[in-house]
């Protein structure tokens, strides 16, 4: 199986079976609020209506997560070079899902607006907390970033247990990296592990679009990786559906000679900007600086302080 | 018949057949490796080849990488297998972690590979010892010796094959700081070195140097001449002195 094959262990056995329930003891395929799926099951989130037991044809209101999500990460480097990803699945890039792998895709906390430019004092990553299932707010308190180790970081775009069950899988080949190596992974190293990981997966309805941030040898390192198997070195990215506002802002705010703290603070405006405007990001806005030393936990600000904070001088 | 282990142990702790596999090296020709500041260097006793064969087709020094190569003493068919496996792994480390391998990490795969074949089923373990040289990323040059057991050791200087022990023992000696100064005093110790146990002098020494950020290099036999001769006349020169000195 791939996964063990990832794993390297024989012990590890990841086979499901249907029938086995979910959290919540509800039977799968009926009432699944869980975020245990394991790799190539079909992430099932469905309220059913209380039919009888036939699941496909009866009316289901199905729990959709948009991927309402704004995440941006950039670095701040000699030249700046802002970019902000976009990873809007349900416009464009998406290929052709059933309603079905829509639902998993759906199943993604709002896209967090992820800035990541790169600036020579390192990568500033800035992510929303809002995960949303259709119309429905299901979480304002999403942490969208995954601490991998103390000097690598991933954010979270696409479906919530994807994102953090591949990176906690990364995290530990990473450390074995670590150990046998004796030296750090590079964040190059690091984010081609998770691409290949995600890889044996492809098709089979995996739904992940992360950064992998980190500082290593060569300085601030960039990547974005996601489940179709894209893997890209970059200086901006912005990922989700709120990311064109964030672009926007970002991309009129940059400069060669941003400080720590305004590259903090355009990171912060531009996920409250895109929040403003996009319905599915929201909550707070986490801040995450990555430097030679590690990432640091900047801050983390609720949307609605920040509205009056902008908003006040306008009075 | 796969079920039974060839590699078990004897009563009294010992794996027999990675002995035997050590005995296997000790009949192959020589090979020497020295580690000198910007460069690291191969010597391999060429066997004298017979009259119709084709004296290119017997190479002993091979490159892994462009920042790695290695010499092996024992059988040859055994290290031609090891050799395909540490130049696949050599690119498919590039490939994943997007960096050249560090000579300890290949030396570790090839160790690792020499040591599982000690703990298979209806498997032999691997008769060759094997030289690594090269140079890392941050330009440290390395040298590491293999062995049938599948354990590995850095050294600054080393031996192996036939009559290793005495050129070890001459190494031992005459390894200094200066003796290593420049890149061709390196060089001429692995020379000097091979030639305390190869007949005939220059016409049976094969060398390989990597120097820092090149590729490896193969010595052609004139050089080669050349450095003998050089040799020859700097013993010369300190066989005279000490007759002088003893008559004066």
């Amino acid at each position: 199986m791939a996964l063990s094959s990832v794993l390297q262990s024989e012990s590890a056995d990841f086979s499901f079976n249907n029938d086995r329930s979910f959290s919540f003891g509800c039977r799968f395929g009926q009432t699944n609020l869980g975020f245990g799926a394991a790799p190539g099951d079909r992430l099932n989130f469905a309220i059913k209506a209380s039919l009888g037991p036939d699941d496909k044809d009866g009316p289901e209101r199905k729990i959709e997560f948009l991927h309402g999500t704004t995440t941006l990460a950039f670095k701040c480097w000699i030249n700046f070079s802002v970019a902000e990803r976009n990873h809007q699945r349900t416009a464009s890039k998406a290929t052709n899902f059933s309603s079905q792998e829509q639902l998993a895709l759906l199943n993604q906390p709002a896209i967090p607006f992820v800035i990541i430019p790169q600036f020579q004092h390192g990568v500033i990553v800035a992510v929303d907390s809002r995960a949303t299932a259709g119309a429905y707010i299901a979480s304002q308190t999403v942490k969208k970033v995954i601490e991998i180790n103390p000097y690598l970081l991933g954010t979270m775009a696409g479906g919530a247990a994807d994102c953090s069950f591949w990176e906690r899988l990364l995290a530990r080949q990473c450390r074995v990296y670590e150990l046998r190596n004796k030296e750090r992974i590079s964040v190059a190293a690091a984010s081609k592990l998770l691409a290949n990981m995600v890889y044996q997966y492809k098709g089979m309805g995996l739904s992940m679009g992360t950064m992998v941030c980190g500082w290593d040898k060569r300085g601030p390192g960039l990547y974005y990786v996601d489940s179709e198997g894209n893997r890209v070195c970059g200086d901006l990215f912005a990922v989700g559906s709120g990311s064109m506002y964030a672009y926007g802002v970002v991309d009129s705010g940059l400069r060669q000679d941003l400080s720590v703290e305004e590259a903090c603070e355009l990171g912060r405006r531009a996920i409250y900007q895109a929040t403003y405007r996009d319905a599915y990001s929201g909550g707070q806005v986490n801040l995450y600086h990555v430097h030679s030393e590690g990432w640091t936990r900047v801050s983390q600000e609720d949307v609605l302080k920040l509205h009056h904070q902008y908003q006040e001088p306008k009075k | 018949i796969y079920d039974r282990a060839i590699t078990v142990f004897s009563p009294d702790g010992h794996l027999f057949q990675v002995e035997y596999a050590q005995e296997a090296v000790k009949k192959g020709s020589t090979a020497v490796g020295i580690r000198g500041k910007d460069i690291v260097v191969l010597g391999v006793e060429k066997k004298s080849v017979a009259k119709l064969q084709e004296e290119r087709t017997v190479r002993k020094i091979c490159a892994l990488d462009d920042h790695v190569c290695m010499a092996f003493a024992g059988l040859t068919a055994d290290a031609r297998i090891v050799i395909n496996r540490a130049r696949v792994e050599c690119q498919s480390h590039r490939l994943t972690v997007e960096d050249p391998v560090t000579v300890e990490y290949i030396t570790r795969h090839i160790a690792t590979l020499k040591q599982r074949y000690t703990q298979s089923n209806g498997r032999r373990p691997f008769g060759i010892s094997a030289l690594i040289v090269g140079f890392d990323c941050d330009g440290t040059p390395r040298l590491y010796q293999t062995d049938p057991s599948g354990t590995y050791h850095a050294w600054k200087a080393n031996a192996i094959g036939r009559s290793a022990k005495t050129v070890r023992e001459f190494l031992e000696k005459n390894y200094t700081e200066e003796s290593i100064a420049t890149d061709n005093e390196a060089i001429k110790l692995a020379i000097k070195a091979l030639l305390e146990v190869v007949q005939s002098g220059g016409k049976n020494i094969e060398l390989a140097v990597i120097r820092r950020n090149q590729s490896l290099k193969l010595l052609e036999s004139k050089e080669i001449e050349t450095l003998v001769t050089e040799i020859e006349k700097e013993k010369e020169e300190e066989a005279e002195k000490k007759k002088q000195k003893k008559s004066t």
